[in-house]
């Protein structure tokens, strides 16, 4: 998995760019966290343009990040959504939680 | 139902063997000619199923993943087999949100989404002697017009 951050005054803006499921979702976890040390940043957003693929062990990791982000009252959002990912995404109820941008 | 063909592989419980395990099932998958939907709905279950397998049934402490597929006309028939700890409740193990490892960040929805992305989803467990799961997907053409 490939992680590449981009900033601007309390939001974040993270690419995931290769596949999340297990065995990548214990760095992906750390990454974002490491953005997130900052507790001046409030809002999260994730550019899934090129996540390939991603299976339940993505959504605890979008609920861990989401539950840092809402001590903080931030916000989480997504973009780029392929299908399956959607597909996760909406079985899950994630986006009660988490707004997704078209 | 007369079998078209049929594949086994055998790795190791280990976590970079989920996108191997997903891929050879989604490669055996394209002979049925499914849509990419169907094939992606194809490679989730069986990822799901190899992680409950590596991270449930051997605990993330090695052991062998069985993973075999059988080609129907009109269907494929997926299992995956560990031979770990068994699942203790598995009308429980399907539910939702159910998780017996909570702070991991284990979302608990693996069999949910197993559910959601096949037709049938059948798991055999014994406690001690390992886990069958077998996923099963209707890929008809012809039934939906195309």
């Amino acid at each position: 998995m490939l992680i590449k951050c981009k900033s601007k005054g309390s939001a974040v803006l993270v690419q995931l760019m290769g596949e999340l499921d297990h065995h990548s979702a214990k760095e992906v976890k750390d990454q974002l966290e490491l953005y997130l040390r900052d507790s001046n940043v409030k809002d999260l957003i994730l550019d899934f343009e090129q996540l390939r693929f991603m299976d339940s062990s993505g959504i605890g990791v979008l609920i861990g990040r989401y539950n840092t982000l809402k001590k903080r009252n931030g916000q989480m959002a997504v973009v780029n959504v392929n299908k399956q990912v959607d597909k996760i995404m909406t079985i899950s109820g994630l986006y009660r939680i988490i707004k997704k941008i078209s | 139902m007369e079998i078209k063909n049929e594949m086994q592989v055998e790795f190791m419980a280990l976590s970079q063997n989920e996108a191997f395990a997903r891929v050879v099932v989604g490669a055996f998958a394209t002979q049925l000619n499914p849509t990419l939907d169907e094939l992606s709905d194809i490679k989730t279950a069986v990822s799901e199923a190899v992680t409950n397998a590596i991270v449930h049934g051997y605990e993330n402490n090695g052991g062998q993943v069985i993973v075999s597929a059988k080609l129907y006309e009109n269907k494929i028939e997926i299992e995956i087999k560990d031979k770990g700890k068994g699942i203790e409740n598995v009308a429980a193990a399907r539910e939702p949100f159910f998780t017996t490892i909570p702070g991991e960040e284990r979302s608990g929805m693996g069999f949910t989404v197993m559910e959601s992305f096949m037709d049938d989803v059948y798991i055999e467990s014994a406690l001690k002697e390992g886990t069958i799961v077998r996923l099963t997907k209707t890929i008809d053409h012809k039934a939906k017009g195309e």
